[in-house]
């Protein structure tokens, strides 16, 4: 065996031994840790924002500065698309 | 990309129209069922490039113009900026939901639990939704538009 494969078998059960113990340290499905912005917005969503589907309040509403990201990301993927492509017909 | 055969194309004209009534339900009841501006808007520029595969690029430009829906993007965008600049002006903080509780537009609040799907709710989230749906439409089928029509020009001068 040369030495670049001895590391890569080193380097690759380092990364196991880590996935291993990260997978142990898990806290149990379902049972997360902290709930109280979770049944905050369970509870008020529909009082404060008056949507029925509380997705869509913490989406538009609670976070609407992430949308409003998400928003920029694709306008600048559509105009960076079409500014390539109209260079690449003429 | 030319256009593909005459059952491919009858086919996709039936099942397109399905495709759009579906994706704009989809946009307009983003705040009761799962679901939203972005998903529906997936949902509709599907439909459309469907067309576009069937009936060749060059055939559906003529139709819809790259300039259009740049443009129909542009709106959608600054409708989203606006009604979050609203919020600024006649709420308290930017992107507040002032709508809420009026009784002018979406202003209804339901009742806590689960209860039965009023489509005059939501306030400033459902006008967002079709603010974000027509520029996810539009963003979606222009990328896809263009790609293809530059693809079948370099095709056609080989």
């Amino acid at each position: 065996m040369s030495k670049r494969n001895i590391s890569a078998v080193v380097f690759f059960m380092i990364i196991a031994v880590f996935f291993v113990f990260s997978a142990l340290m898990m806290h149990p499905f379902g049972v997360p840790e902290e709930t109280d912005m979770d049944d905050e917005i369970i509870k008020e969503a529909q009082n404060e924002t008056g949507t029925n589907n509380g997705v869509t309040s913490v989406v538009f509403d609670y976070r609407g500065f992430d949308t409003l990201g998400e928003a920029t990301v694709l306008f600048t993927a559509v105009a960076g698309v079409i500014m390539v492509f109209r260079r690449l017909k003429q | 990309m030319s256009g593909m055969s005459k059952i491919v194309r009858t086919i996709s004209s039936i099942v397109f129209p399905l495709i759009i009534i579906y994706g704009l339900y989809i946009i307009s009841h983003g705040h009761l069922t799962p679901g939203g501006g972005f998903q529906g808007g997936a949902v509709v520029a599907s439909g459309c490039a469907m067309i576009l595969v069937a009936y060749g690029s060059i055939w559906t430009i003529n139709k819809m113009k790259e300039k259009n829906l740049s443009l129909l993007e542009s709106i959608g965008a600054i409708c989203f900026i606006l009604l979050a600049f609203f919020g600024l002006g006649f709420g308290a903080v930017f992107f507040n939901n002032f709508l809420v509780g009026s009784n002018f537009l979406f202003g209804t609040i339901p009742y806590f639990g689960s209860t039965i799907a009023d489509i005059n709710t939501g306030g400033v989230v459902p006008l967002m939704n079709f603010a974000v749906g027509i520029k996810v439409i539009a963003g979606l089928f222009a990328i896809v538009l263009v790609m293809a029509h530059a693809s079948s020009t370099k095709e056609g001068k080989k």
